[in-house]
């Protein structure tokens, strides 16, 4: 199956719990198990959150881009903002490093990011944005000829 | 969705019981509530109820540490209990079960940190 879908939304953090249900939903044509829906889910919620505090500071009024594709059970995902960019990807990637600790963030976002998708690409430049871009292989192929 | 929450104290224990969604969106208000009960009440140890939550990402973990150095400035025990699968498996990889002691659910933590039920 191929399918794709695009999501355009406001940078405000309603719209983070907004952003991981529609993608949940999206995937579900797939008969994805819960484990992996959750994963997807809270993936998505750690990047759309990354980008409304670290991308744009939390300024309500700015555009974050989610944008899906399903291809023979591959998901791909690609979360894009305009924000401040990030200036040491490595450091960034490290567990535990938060450039808001003030804020009480962990650091573990990308950590957890990582550990559910299959790969996590992340390109940014400093004043123009981040791009992050993931793939997970979702098992239903599977499931579905077991079921046949 | 979104996140609810309750706060009940026995004898010195905090316990907490959240249930719905803990993200970003829904920490800010928890964290205040929570210091507030924290700190207007002779509170010694936290016992957090995990049961009903249906999703909880970093924002959440934040939260948690944040009160659990609270709580060791107290000097007093953090302890969370009924932990779904999927969100051990976030504790897990942040390294939260190192330091936070785990039990199975409400009355067995309660016992272990000493209250008579
Ligand atoms: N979209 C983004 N724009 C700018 N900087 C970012 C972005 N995403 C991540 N970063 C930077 O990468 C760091 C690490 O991100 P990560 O999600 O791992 O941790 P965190 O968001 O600080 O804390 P947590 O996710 O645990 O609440 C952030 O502190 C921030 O400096
Ligand atoms: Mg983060």
């Amino acid at each position: 199956m191929r399918n794709r879908m695009y999501l355009e939304i406001a940078s405000i953090s309603e719209n983070e719990s907004f952003a991981r249900v529609a993608v949940g939903a999206f995937i579900s044509q797939l008969n994805p198990t819960m484990d992996e829906l959750m994963e997807v889910k809270t993936v998505v919620s750690e990047v759309v959150t990354n980008s409304i505090i670290h991308g744009y500071n939390e300024e309500p009024n700015h555009t974050i881009e989610i944008s899906c594709q399903l291809y023979d059970g591959e998901f791909d995902l690609i979360i894009t903002d305009y924000g401040k960019g990030i200036e040491d990807i490595e450091m960034a990637r490290e567990p535990m490093y938060t450039s808001k600790p003030e804020l009480e963030r962990s650091g573990m976002g990308f950590t957890i990011i990582e550990n559910f998708m299959d790969s996590v690409e992340i390109e940014s430049s400093v004043g123009k944005g981040t791009s992050i871009h993931m793939t997970k292989m979702l098992s239903s192929k599977k499931t579905k000829v077991v079921h046949e | 969705m979104g996140l609810s929450y309750s706060f009940t104290v026995k004898e010195n224990v905090l316990v907490v019981r959240l249930a719905g969604e803990l993200d970003h969106h829904e920490a800010e208000n928890l964290r205040e509530t929570w210091k507030e009960k924290l700190y207007t009440q002779p509170i010694k140890h936290v016992l957090l109820n995990m049961e009903a939550v249906t999703f909880m990402d970093s924002s959440g973990l934040g939260v948690i540490l944040g009160r659990y150095k609270e709580v060791l400035q107290l000097g007093g025990e953090f302890v969370v209990c009924s932990v779904s699968p999927m969100i051990g498996k976030i504790f897990e990889m942040s390294g939260l079960f190192k330091i936070i002691r785990q039990e199975e659910n409400e009355l067995k933590a309660l016992m272990t940190l000493g209250v008579a039920s």
